[in-house]
C-alpha cells in the first residue's frame, strides 16, 4: 500500500478510534468511582444520536443547536438513571448494581424503539459534511479531521478539569477510597452525579459523530459500539482518561487496518475488540496505563 | 444406596406427578398448549443452568445466548443427513466435517453440551485468573462473536441463511424429562461440597480461599457446568424450532433467562423453576401489548416493542424493591425445615 | 519448629510495612504478635498465610518452604486463620460454614456428587460426623441449623474458629480474637483456646491487644513497630524493655 493510502488509513482509524475514546471516556469514570460496568452507556450514546435525529427533523434545529439538545438529554437520561437506578443500590452486593445496569440498558433500548419505531432512521447531515478533498491519492471528508481535533480539545478541557479543579480533584479521590472522601465532608453523590454529566456529554458528542458518519441509527446500535469503547477503555487502563483515548484509537486504527489489509475477512472486524479485550485479560489486566485500583482486602 | 426418608418420598411423589402430567399434556393438550409447554421446560434447564454461575457462584455472566447457540447448531448439525446438507448449504458446499458429523439424538445433545463446555473453559480462564468482574462484558461480546463466526463460516453453518428442516425427535418427555434431570443434577451440586465451595466464593470470595477453596477451580467448575445444560439446552431448541439462524441467539434470550432467576430468587433452582413457568407464560400473555391498544375505550394505537419495554421495567423495579425474588436464597423443601431469622 | 519466618521484608510501594523481621514458633506453643497499631501486625499475617507475597525473605512450615504459594494451598498444608472482623459465609448454618472446612477431606468427585454415587453418601456423613464432634467440642452444636451471621458476636467467634479448626491445621492463626470481648468472655476464650490446643495438638499465633489475654496465654510474645521486631521473648521481660515501652508510649528521655 502506498504512503497517501496509509495516511489515509491512519486519519480514518484516528478518527474512528476518537468516537470510541469519546464513548470509552464515560465508561472508564464511572467504573473507576464506582467500580461498576455501565451497561447502559452505549445506549446513551445511541440516545446522543437519536435527540440529534430528533433535533433537526422534528424541532427544526441546525446541527449544533442539535449537538446542544443531544447533549442536554443525554445528560438527563444518564443522571436520572444514576439518581433513580443505580444510587438507591449503593450499598448492595456488586451483582445487583450490574444486573440493574442491563436492565436500564434495555429499557432504554426499547423505550427508543417504540417511540421511533422499528425503521432504521436516516441521518441528515448539512452537505457541508458531504463535501470532499483530496490529498494525494487520499480522499478525506471533513468530518474524519473535525472528530480527531473536536475530541482531543474535549479530553484536554477534561483534563484540566480533573487535575486543576477541586471537583477534578473530587472525583480522583472517589476513584481511590470513596469511603474516606465521604468521610471528608464532601457530597459523594454530586460528584458521581458530575460524572455521569461528563461521561454522557462526551458519550452524546460521540453519538452525533457516529451519526453524521454512519447515518442509519437504529435503537440498537450503542450495544455494538459501547462493547468495543469498553474494550478501548480496559486496553487503555480502565480508570484512566488518557487511557480510554489511547485504546480507543489503538482500537480504531486496528480495525481501518485490519479491512484494509485483509477485506476478505472484514466480518470479523467486530471481532477485533473482543480479541484485544481477551489478550489485555491474558497479559496485562491493567492495560496500558496500568492503574491498579486494587486495594487491600484483607 | 439411596436413604428412604420422608423428604426423599416426597421427592419421589414430585417426580412422579410431573411425569403423570406430562402424560396427560401429551395426549390431550392442543398443539399451542404443547408448545408453551415445550418451551417453559427448555427454560427450566437454561434457567436452572444460568443460575448456577449467577446465582449460587455469584459471578455476574451474560453467556446463555452465546452457549445456546453453540448447541444449537452442533445438534442441528448432527441430526441432519448428509443429503439433506447438500441440499441445505447454499452459499457454500458443506465442509468434510460437517458431512462426516451425522450422530443419534443422545449423542448429539451430549456433543452439544461438551462443545460449549470446551469454549466455555477457554473464555473462562483468562477472566477468572484475573478479574472477574469483567465475565459479563467477555460473555457479552461472547454472544456477538458467536453470531460473527456463524455468519462468516457458510461452510460450517450455511452463513446468515442458517439452518431448517432439523427433524423433529423430541416431544414433550424428552423436554420435560430432561428438564427435570436438569433440575435433579443442580440440586444435586448445590448440595455438596462443591456447591458449598460455591456459595462461599459468592458469600465472600477472600474467605472462601482463606479456607482453602480453588476459587478458580470453581469458578470454572460452576462456568462449565452452566455452559452444558445451555448448549443441551440449545440443541433441544434447534429440534423444537426445526429452523435456527445466527440472529435467533439474541441478548433478548440471557435478558429472559436474567429476570427469571431474579424473579424466581438468585440461587434458589425452585425459584427458577418458578420464574420460567411465569416469564415464559407472561411473555405469551404480555403479546397483545406488541399490538393495537384499546383501554379505557380509547386507542393507544400500536406498539411493537412495549412488551420488552415493561419487561425491562419489570427487572429493574425487582431489582430496586425486590431483590430476593420469590424465593430468595431457598429451595422448596427448606421452606418446611429451616430455623433462623435473616 | 512448626512455623519460621526469615528476614521478611515486604514493600507496598514506597512503604516499608515490614522491615527485615524473623521469628519462628515451636510445636504447641502459644505466640503473640504485639505492637501498636500500623506496626504490620495483619501484613505479617497475610504474608504468612499467602495472600500476600513477600518483597524478600522466606517463611517455613514444619520445615517446608511455603514463601509464594498460594494462599488455598497453604491451608491445605496447615496453616488456617479467622479474620479481626469475623467473614463467616453470611447465606449458609452454622453446620454448613464448619462443612466448608472439611470439604478438602471429602474426596468425590464433582460427577460423584452430581450422580449421586455412593462415594458421595459416604464421604459426607464422615465428615457431617466430623462437623458434629467439632461443635460439641465447642459447644455450639446446639445452633447447627441456624444461619451463622445471626448468632450473637462470641458464638460467631467459635463457628469461625471451628471452621478453621475443620481444615486440621497445624499452625492456626488468630487475628484479634478478642477483640470486642468483656473480661468474662476473654477468660472463656482463653480457657477455649487452651483446650483446643491440647485436643487438637496445635500451634496458635494470634494478634492482639488485650494485654491481659496476652499475659494469660501467651508462652512468647514478639513486639512489632514500624514493621520491625523491637522484642522476642517472654511477655513479663517485655513490660520492661526500653525499647518496648518507647514504641507503646513514646520517647519519655528525648521528649
Amino acid at each position: 500500500m502506498d504512503i497517501s493510502t496509509f495516511i489515509q488509513q491512519l486519519i480514518n482509524g484516528i478518527s474512528l478510534g476518537s468516537m470510541y475514546g469519546l464513548i470509552a471516556i464515560g465508561y472508564t469514570m464511572v467504573y473507576g468511582v464506582l467500580r461498576l460496568i455501565n451497561f447502559a452507556h452505549g445506549d446513551i450514546m445511541m440516545v446522543g444520536a437519536f435527540s440529534s435525529f430528533f433535533g433537526m427533523s422534528v424541532l427544526g434545529l441546525d446541527i449544533y443547536s442539535s449537538v446542544v439538545f443531544a447533549i442536554l438529554i443525554s445528560v438527563i437520561v444518564g443522571v436520572l438513571t444514576d439518581k433513580v437506578a443505580y444510587k438507591p443500590l449503593r450499598h448492595a452486593p456488586r451483582i445487583s448494581l450490574l444486573i440493574t445496569a442491563i436492565g436500564i440498558s434495555f429499557f432504554l433500548e426499547n423505550l427508543v424503539n417504540v417511540l421511533f419505531g422499528g425503521t432504521p432512521k436516516s441521518f441528515h447531515a448539512p452537505a457541508f459534511f458531504d463535501q470532499t478533498f483530496q490529498i494525494g491519492s487520499a480522499i478525506f471528508t471533513p468530518l474524519v479531521f473535525i472528530v480527531p481535533l473536536v475530541t482531543i480539545l474535549l479530553l484536554l478541557l477534561l483534563l484540566t478539569l480533573l487535575y486543576r479543579t477541586k471537583y477534578g480533584i473530587a472525583i480522583r479521590a472517589l476513584a481511590f477510597d470513596i469511603k474516606t472522601v465521604s468521610l471528608m465532608g464532601i457530597d459523594v453523590n454530586k460528584i458521581i452525579m458530575y460524572v455521569f454529566i461528563i461521561g454522557s456529554s462526551l458519550a452524546a458528542v460521540g453519538g452525533v459523530f457516529w451519526a453524521i458518519n454512519y447515518p442509519i441509527l437504529t435503537p440498537y446500535m450503542g450495544v455494538m459500539i459501547g462493547l468495543k469503547a469498553f474494550a478501548a477503555a480496559v486496553l487503555g487502563g480502565i480508570g484512566s482518561v488518557y487511557g480510554a483515548f489511547l485504546g480507543g484509537v489503538i482500537l480504531g486504527f486496528t480495525e481501518v487496518i485490519f479491512v484494509a489489509f485483509f477485506p476478505e475477512y472484514g466480518g470479523y472486524k467486530d471481532a477485533i475488540a473482543f480479541v484485544f479485550l481477551i489478550l489485555v485479560l491474558l497479559f496485562r489486566p491493567t492495560g496500558i496505563m496500568g492503574i491498579n485500583f486494587e486495594k487491600a482486602r484483607f | 444406596m439411596f436413604p428412604l426418608s420422608k423428604t426423599n418420598l416426597l421427592k419421589l411423589f414430585l417426580i412422579l406427578s410431573i411425569v403423570l402430567f406430562l402424560f396427560v399434556a401429551q395426549n390431550n393438550f392442543n398443539d399451542y398448549t404443547i408448545r408453551i409447554l415445550n418451551n417453559i421446560a427448555i427454560f427450566i434447564i437454561l434457567a436452572a443452568s444460568y443460575n448456577l454461575i449467577n446465582g449460587v457462584t455469584g459471578q455476574f455472566s451474560l453467556e446463555p445466548n452465546g452457549f445456546v447457540a453453540i448447541g444449537a447448531y452442533v445438534t442441528a448439525l448432527a441430526l441432519l443427513s448428509e443429503d439433506m446438507k447438500w441440499e441445505l448449504f447454499q452459499l457454500e458446499d458443506p465442509h468434510p466435517w460437517i458431512l462426516a458429523l451425522h450422530l443419534d439424538l443422545i449423542p448429539a445433545l451430549f456433543f452439544s453440551g461438551l462443545a460449549a463446555t470446551i469454549v466455555a473453559v477457554f473464555l473462562a480462564t483468562p477472566v477468572f485468573r484475573v478479574r472477574g468482574d469483567y465475565l459479563a462484558i467477555v460473555t457479552l461480546g461472547f454472544g456477538f462473536i458467536i453470531k460473527v463466526i456463524a455468519i462468516n463460516n457458510p461452510e460450517f453453518t450455511n452463513g446468515s441463511i442458517g439452518l431448517n428442516e432439523i427433524p423433529t425427535v423430541i416431544n414433550l418427555y424428552w423436554t420435560g424429562g430432561l428438564a427435570i434431570l436438569t433440575v435433579i443434577f443442580m440440586l444435586n451440586v448445590i448440595y455438596s461440597k462443591y456447591g458449598r465451595a460455591m456459595k462461599a466464593v459468592r458469600d465472600d470470595e477472600d474467605a472462601a480461599s482463606a479456607i482453602g477453596i480453588n476459587t478458580f477451580k470453581i469458578k470454572t467448575l460452576a462456568f462449565g457446568t452452566s455452559a452444558f445444560f445451555e448448549g443441551v439446552g440449545g440443541g433441544l431448541l434447534a429440534i423444537l424450532l426445526t429452523t435456527i439462524s445466527p440472529d435467533l441467539f439474541t441478548f433478548f434470550l440471557t435478558f429472559q433467562l436474567l429476570i427469571i432467576i431474579v424473579l424466581g430468587g438468585l440461587g434458589s433452582m425452585t425459584g427458577a423453576v418458578i420464574g420460567s413457568v411465569i416469564v415464559v407464560g407472561g411473555m405469551e400473555w404480555l403479546r397483545f401489548l406488541d399490538g393495537p391498544l384499546f383501554l379505557f375505550g380509547m386507542d393507544f394505537g400500536s406498539h411493537p416493542g412495549l412488551r420488552m419495554v415493561v419487561f425491562s421495567v419489570l427487572l429493574i423495579i425487582i431489582m430496586l424493591f425486590a431483590r430476593e425474588g420469590i424465593m430468595g436464597k431457598r429451595e422448596l423443601f427448606t421452606l418446611f425445615k429451616r430455623k433462623g431469622k435473616k | 519448629m512448626i512455623l519460621e519466618v526469615k528476614n521478611i521484608t515486604k514493600n507496598f510501594g514506597g512503604v516499608t510495612a515490614i522491615n527485615n523481621t524473623s521469628f519462628s514458633i515451636e510445636s504447641k506453643q502459644i505466640y503473640g504478635l504485639i505492637g501498636p497499631n500500623g506496626a504490620g501486625k495483619t501484613t505479617l499475617f497475610n504474608i504468612i498465610t499467602g495472600n500476600y507475597k513477600p518483597t524478600s525473605g522466606d517463611v517455613f512450615l514444619t520445615g517446608t518452604k511455603i514463601t509464594n504459594k498460594k494462599n488455598y494451598k497453604i491451608v491445605q498444608d496447615g496453616i488456617a486463620r479467622t479474620f479481626q472482623n469475623i467473614r463467616l459465609f453470611s447465606s449458609m448454618s452454622v453446620e454448613e460454614n464448619i462443612l466448608i472446612g472439611f470439604d478438602s477431606k471429602a474426596k468425590y468427585t464433582y460427577l460423584e456428587s452430581m450422580f449421586r454415587l455412593p462415594r458421595f453418601f459416604s464421604h459426607e456423613k464422615q465428615i457431617k460426623q466430623k462437623a458434629h464432634e467439632i461443635m460439641e467440642f465447642l459447644d455450639i452444636l446446639q445452633y447447627k441449623k441456624e444461619l451463622a451471621t445471626s448468632l450473637s458476636y462470641g458464638s460467631q467467634r467459635k463457628v469461625e474458629i471451628a471452621r478453621a479448626l475443620a481444615t486440621q491445621p497445624k499452625l492456626l492463626l488468630l487475628d484479634e480474637p478478642a477483640a470486642g470481648m468483656n473480661p468474662n468472655e476473654t477468660h472463656e476464650l482463653a480457657q477455649l483456646l487452651f483446650k483446643i490446643r491440647d485436643h487438637y495438638n496445635l500451634t496458635i499465633l494470634l494478634i492482639e491487644h488485650d494485654m491481659k489475654f496476652v499475659n494469660h496465654i501467651c508462652d512468647k510474645v514478639m513486639v512489632l513497630d514500624y514493621g520491625k521486631t523491637i522484642f522476642e521473648g517472654k511477655i513479663e521481660d517485655a513490660v520492661n524493655d526500653e525499647e518496648v515501652i518507647k514504641a507503646y508510649l513514646g520517647d519519655f528521655k528525648h521528649a
